[in-house]
């Protein structure tokens, strides 16, 4: 058999592959692609804002003052006549970045740091998951409190704090992932071919390992939103004069008697986020099959 | 069983060693000496303070008296509070917040659990998605915005509960209990529900169910122990989880407890107030992970055996 026709036959495979498996699932699912849907829509949002806001950032109209809902401004306008909409969508850019990177940070370590100790093992695995495990014994909340105090409350610190966090139970996914995947014939291939271990990991290992962390991953980033919108409520994480949905619903409490539409509008904007991101991590848990066989 | 809480007791002690050691640099290492901000402090009073509060000696030398310290059960003075120490503002609020955190466990509990086993006993059915749709809620609704929300609708719009304080008027303590339990509630449904859910599929529930046994037998007495242990295990988490949610549910409702004071410390830099209350609360929360660790060893021998086969 020539080398052409084993392509060949990979690419008449690529039909059922298991990612179009997946997709087709995930398909039926109709709460996983609404929240895949109100997520796009969320992100091109967040991503356009500049351009599409209704008003500017900054833009005040003192003379209007808090005003409920209207045609002129369709979630109403706070205190110092700012256009909510416009805060909401300048606040979930930083919402939702803050969710990305720090979950992207927390990936980028936990998944490297699970592959070498799953793939190297013995001693070097031992060392290393142990400091996970007294890492994971730490109270984190109270620390990233700390952090913040002692550090200032930066946006480029939370996202760290966040993301050295978070990557705790990466790494133990990928480890255990890795220490199945290594005892495939397929890495013995690759290791009788002479590959360093590093590209073995990168080409082999980590490739077949994404099903479970894309779903992990899904499931994270609603966590670290959580998280910087409880920081920045307490007043301990954005700052003004940038905001985010944590920094809205906090003012918003402050004078939701008077004016509830403050309180209702952001916390919407964040708990339909949340939703979105669990039931699309729910919707995909079952579509890659990540907890085995479903039935 | 009692090698395994040995070994888990051994496990603990680094952790809090950890714990103690980096906060302490990292509050030393913080910018801004806690007299700084004192704008007219004469320099022989900042150096009589800095000599009371033992800031004019070498780190590793403070680091050492402070360990000592901690071994004696002194968590140290604040420095906002002259006169206070960091042991008096826990005693004050520790059995707040700890009164509070009963309460929240008590209503994630209940309701946690009466919901996962209700949905678990008739899988894919409304008695199953009703329940677990408000789990999710409950879990995409933090407690900054549903203490809001309840304070809105029940304290002010309907006017059937107080909004704020703790113990001074009859009912206060609902809305905080209820505000810091949702989120825990919520994850305990979801976990006795999965948790039931696989224990009723094992031979020894069928054996109860062959012997004739009524289902609500075979639930009580066979599957609630075995369904029940990813809760128990849950509870070491949640504890760490209601006590950083206590700083929020504090703030908002005006509990006078430990919760409170950390964040107050946080926002007035009291810096060895917010070591000692890390240190304490660290400790605890270390102690409890231990203790959850232990009773679910105890509920689940497998887990044991397993320990001892290493």
């Amino acid at each position: 058999m020539s080398d052409a026709s084993i392509t060949d036959i990979a690419q008449a495979e690529q039909g059922t592959s298991l990612w179009h498996d997946a997709w087709l699932r995930l398909r039926r699912n109709r709460l996983a692609l609404f929240g895949l849907g109100i997520l796009v829509l969320f992100i091109t949002i967040a991503l356009l804002t500049p351009w599409i806001a209704p008003y500017g950032y900054a833009e005040q109209n003192l003379d209007l003052g808090a005003s409920g809902p209207s045609a002129a401004h369709w979630l109403g306008t706070d205190i110092f006549g700012r256009d909510l909409l416009t805060q909401i969508m300048y606040g979930g850019r930083i919402s939702l970045a803050v969710g990305f990177i720090a979950t992207a940070v927390a990936l980028l370590i936990g998944v490297t740091w699970g592959a070498v100790a799953g793939y190297v093992g013995g001693r070097v695995d031992a060392v290393m998951m142990r400091l996970v495990d007294i890492l994971y014994a730490l109270p984190f909340m109270i620390f990233i409190v700390l952090l913040m105090v002692v550090f200032g409350r930066n946006l480029l610190l939370l996202f760290l704090a966040i993301g050295a966090v978070e990557w705790l139970t990466m790494a133990r996914i990928m480890r255990s992932q890795v220490q199945t995947l290594r005892q495939q014939e397929f890495v013995e291939a690759a290791v009788s071919l002479g590959l360093s271990p590093s590209t073995i990991i990168r080409r082999h290992v980590i490739p077949n390992a994404l099903g479970p962390i894309i779903v992990y991953t899904t499931l994270t980033i609603p966590s670290v939103m959580l998280l910087e919108a409880f920081l920045s409520f307490l007043g301990l994480g954005i700052q003004p004069p940038q905001t985010s949905w944590g920094l809205l619903i906090s003012y918003g409490a402050e004078t939701m008697e008077e004016y509830p539409w403050l309180l209702l509008f952001p916390g919407l904007a964040l708990t339909l986020t949340l939703f979105s991101l669990n039931f699309l991590g729910d919707g995909l848990r079952d579509a890659l099959d990540v907890r085995g066989s479903r039935d | 069983m009692w090698r395994f809480i040995a070994y888990r007791l051994l496990q603990a002690i680094p952790v809090i060693l950890a714990v103690i050691t980096v906060t302490f640099f990292l509050v030393r290492v913080a910018p801004g000496g806690p007299f700084d901000s004192e704008k007219a402090v004469v320099p022989e009073v900042k150096a009589a303070l800095e000599a009371q509060y033992r800031l004019d000696q070498p780190l590793l030398t403070q680091y050492a008296a402070y360990l000592g310290d901690l071994a004696q059960g002194e968590l140290g003075p604040s420095f906002k509070y002259p006169g206070r120490s960091v042991n008096e503002l826990i005693a004050a609020g520790l059995p707040v917040t700890a009164e509070l955190g009963l309460y929240a466990l008590l209503v994630a509990m209940i309701i946690g659990g009466v919901a996962g086993i209700i949905a678990s006993l008739k899988p894919n059915t409304a008695q199953d998605y009703l329940p677990m749709s408000a789990a999710m809620i409950g879990i995409c609704m933090p407690s900054f915005l549903l203490g809001p929300l309840l304070v809105l609708v029940f304290g002010i719009y309907l006017d059937w509960l107080p909004v704020s304080g703790w113990g001074d008027i009859p009912g206060d303590k609902i809305l905080p209990a209820i505000t810091l339990g949702s989120t825990y509630a919520a994850y305990i449904a979801r976990l006795s529900r999965a948790g039931m859910l696989e224990v009723m599929t094992q031979d020894y529930i069928r054996t109860a169910r062959a012997k004739g046994l009524p289902e609500w037998q075979v639930v009580t007495r066979h599957a609630l122990r075995g369904g029940l242990i990813p809760v128990v295990a849950f509870l070491g988490p949640a504890f760490a989880g209601l006590l950083s949610g206590s700083f929020v549910v504090e703030t908002i409702f005006q509990i006078p407890g430990l919760g409170r004071f950390y964040v107050q410390a946080a926002f007035n830099r009291d810096y060895t107030m917010i070591l000692g209350t890390t240190v304490f609360l660290s400790t605890l929360i270390v102690l409890f992970n231990l203790l959850s660790d232990i009773l679910a060893a105890w509920m689940n021998p497998r887990l044991r055996t397993q320990f001892s086969e290493h």
